[in-house]
């Protein structure tokens, strides 16, 4: 069951779960690659936690194909559970118990020996920074402290593999970057970590990542391949009235996306509308307001936006 | 079945019962407050019926032979009334449960050896006709309303026999507390469990319980065991304060008695624990646990006897855990008999728990799904 560096921890071939009528995994295919941290970015009800839980064996899938660590899923889940840790997205630690009674409750509870239950959990209050607050009960904690107490019981087993979904949706930014300091240090340790989030921050943080649109992945690779397909794609306005600006550009044909930044605009086109500055500066004299159209280098963001409007075009899928 | 991972699951849920002050104060509350409330409230032999006396002779006999049947204590005098059709006015009314009437020709009645008297009762309560038979002496089928009720030509002094073994306090008490043991029981386990899987279901604790390798036998044994601890103190409670407060004999030994309990505990707690497998709140947990309690009280012999139930009646009564209880922990309590003698009652107990039990285990599911 162990997994070599470069091998694959995670595989899926067309994974599909219906709720009724609903799609909320639509075929995805996936590769995880072991020991890195991969990132499932995508807003709320992409099927980013019904993936992660068909994943752990805790849905089953409607259709496809699953190997985890390599044992089959949902068939092996029971063999499967030892090697791995959830973290769910809600705060599911017993708010009416105490870190160390938690701590406690979950090391005998995933068979971590008798006698090395004591050392390991000292080990974990003073990495996580519990040691003034072992007696404090978790319910009475702040969020960032819950997620870092759902961290340490979720690796309280060493596992090979770990779930997190969205685990910093209810944390302050400094515990956040903490947090993903433990996440890198796990990573370093030769656990595979699979974060769910809808953070373009958190998702630039990750080895590789996948990016899921209503059920659907629409993108995967590392952070710096999908930025790197939209190269000469995205541009900045800078103009006097980027409101005026922004109305321009939204319709014209080709433009996938236009945000406003501060006093700038910035413009994401589609891969096949040839000489582009030429067109963006054409409808913004028309449209009246003074502006300079600047290429800019595309960012995680602009990649979000690529691959979800692509979707629409085709309009394959209903959400 | 992993011990460590069990004894995991006991120690996590008494740490939790601990710190829940409400839960902590009902598990004794519970016992005491109702063996009070009931131990002096329920009480089968009626006393102070409001009753309505239609004295037409108006002799020194007749006013004696009134006295005498408001002695007895059964019947406290409200309102007077001239006539016969006055007095069923009242019941009809509902201001008077019961009408003494004597006849103008009382005298004559006497020597003659007739009916002297004619007692109207509200058959509508069947508790009250219970007790206006008693107060009469006469046969319960001759008690209903419009019937005449005759009294015996027996002196008055004869009628003191009524008082004499009409001993409420007592009897009541000693019949209800074994029983209560099976209704407090059977209300505070039932609830324990059946909130047990739906509130970490709520609070979003089973999902990190499912992904770890704990085991659904040692999940649903480790939810049942501290509570057994719980409900047999709550036993203990109610054993002491019957004892205290309204002299209960044990006639049987107390190792009898507490199999007994055990056995009841175990059989409601596996119950709940089937009741909180299908249950989606706790809100529905809790209406189901109603749905069960209603016909245990009402069925099981609690209240009304088993005997007198239709067969139909009695079959479902079978299956109710306390109906068995109540023959075990009566038969133990009050005519000294030994558990194995019931063994019947302890077989079926001990059957349901392992079936519901089983239930409970095949019904949850490690999966969202």
């Amino acid at each position: 069951m162990t997994t070599d560096a470069g091998s694959v921890a995670i595989r899926a071939r067309g994974l599909t779960r219906r709720f009724g009528k609903l799609v909320a995994v639509d075929h995805v295919d996936l590769e995880v690659p072991a020991k890195r941290v991969y990132g499932f970015l995508g807003p709320n009800g992409s099927g980013k936690s019904t993936t992660i839980r068909m994943l752990c064996g805790l849905l089953t899938p409607t259709d496809g194909e699953i190997e985890v660590l390599g044992l089959k899923i949902p068939a092996q889940a029971d063999e499967l559970r030892p090697h791995i840790g959830y973290m769910t997205q809600k705060f599911s630690l017993f708010e009416d118990l105490s870190v160390r009674e938690n701590l406690e409750f979950l090391a005998a509870i995933q068979g971590v020996p008798k006698a090395k239950t004591k050392g390991r959990i000292d080990e974990l209050i003073g990495q996580y920074h519990f040691g003034d607050r072992q007696q404090q009960l978790a319910g009475s904690m702040s969020g960032g402290q819950k997620q870092r107490l759902a961290l340490a019981c979720a690796v309280i087993h060493e596992p090979e593999l770990l779930f997190l979904d969205e685990p910093t949706s209810a944390v302050d930014p400094e515990s956040r970057r903490d947090f993903w300091e433990k996440l890198f240090e796990l990573a370093d340790n030769g656990t595979t970590l699979l974060v769910s989030t809808h953070l373009m921050d958190e998702a630039e943080r990750c080895h590789r990542l996948a990016i899921l649109d209503r059920g659907a992945l629409v993108a995967d690779g590392t952070p710096r391949e999908l930025t790197a397909e939209l190269d000469g794609r995205t541009f900045i306005v800078d103009t006097a009235d980027p409101r005026a600006a922004q109305r321009a550009l939204v319709e014209l044909p080709g433009v996938l996306g236009v945000a406003q930044v501060g006093n700038t605009l910035r413009v994401l086109v589609a891969e096949d509308i040839g000489d582009v500055t030429q067109r963006l500066d054409q409808a913004l004299a028309t449209a009246g307001p003074k502006a300079d159209v600047v290429p800019a280098p595309p960012s995680l963001e602009d990649v979000f936006v690529a691959a979800t409007r692509k979707g629409d075009a085709h309009g394959e899928r209903t959400a | 079945m992993n011990w460590r991972r069990l004894w995991a699951i006991v120690i996590k849920e008494l740490r939790q019962m601990r710190r829940d002050r409400v839960t902590l104060a009902m598990i004794m509350a519970i016992p005491v407050i109702q063996l009070v409330l009931f131990g002096y409230a329920i009480n089968t032999n009626l006393r102070g019926l409001a009753t309505g006396v239609a004295d037409q002779a108006d002799t020194a006999g007749s006013r004696a032979l009134v006295m005498d049947m408001l002695a007895t204590g059964v019947v406290a005098p409200v309102a007077k009334a001239d006539t016969p059709q006055e007095l069923m006015a009242m019941i009809r009314a509902g201001k008077v449960s019961i009408g003494i009437v004597v006849p103008p020709d009382f005298e004559r009645r006497r020597i003659d050896g007739r009916a002297v008297a004619q007692v109207l009762v509200d058959g509508s309560d069947t508790t009250v006709q219970g007790a206006a038979a008693q107060l009469a002496q006469v046969p319960i089928d001759s008690a209903r309303p419009d019937t005449r009720a005759p009294l015996t030509s027996t002196p008055v002094s004869g009628r003191i026999s009524v008082v004499a073994f009409y001993n409420p306090q007592r009897s009541s008490a000693v019949n209800i507390v074994p029983g209560l043991i099976g209704v407090i029981l059977t209300m505070t386990m039932v609830l324990f469990t059946a909130i047990a899987i739906v509130r970490e279901r709520e609070r979003g604790n089973m999902e990190l319980l499912i992904a770890t390798p704990l085991t659904r036998s040692e999940l649903m044994v480790g939810k049942v065991l501290p509570y057994v601890a719980i409900g047999l103190v709550q036993t203990s409670v109610i054993l002491a304060l019957g004892i205290w407060l309204f002299e209960v004999p044990i006639r049987g030994s107390v190792l009898d008695v507490y199999l007994a309990s055990s056995l009841l505990i175990l059989a409601n707690l596996t119950l709940g624990l089937l009741i909180s497998t299908r249950a989606q709140s706790q809100f529905q947990a809790m209406q189901m646990m109603i749905f069960v309690f209603l016909p245990s009280i009402l069925l099981s012999g609690f209240m009304f006897p088993f005997a007198g139930m239709p067969r139909v009646v009695q079959w479902i009564a079978e299956a109710l855990p306390l109906t068995h209880f109540l023959r075990l922990i009566r038969g133990v309590m009050l005519r000294g008999a030994g558990l194995w003698e019931m063994w019947g009652d302890v077989l079926a107990l001990a059957v349901f728990t392992v079936a519901m039990m089983a239930l409970a285990i095949l019904r949850f599911r490690k999966r969202l799904d």
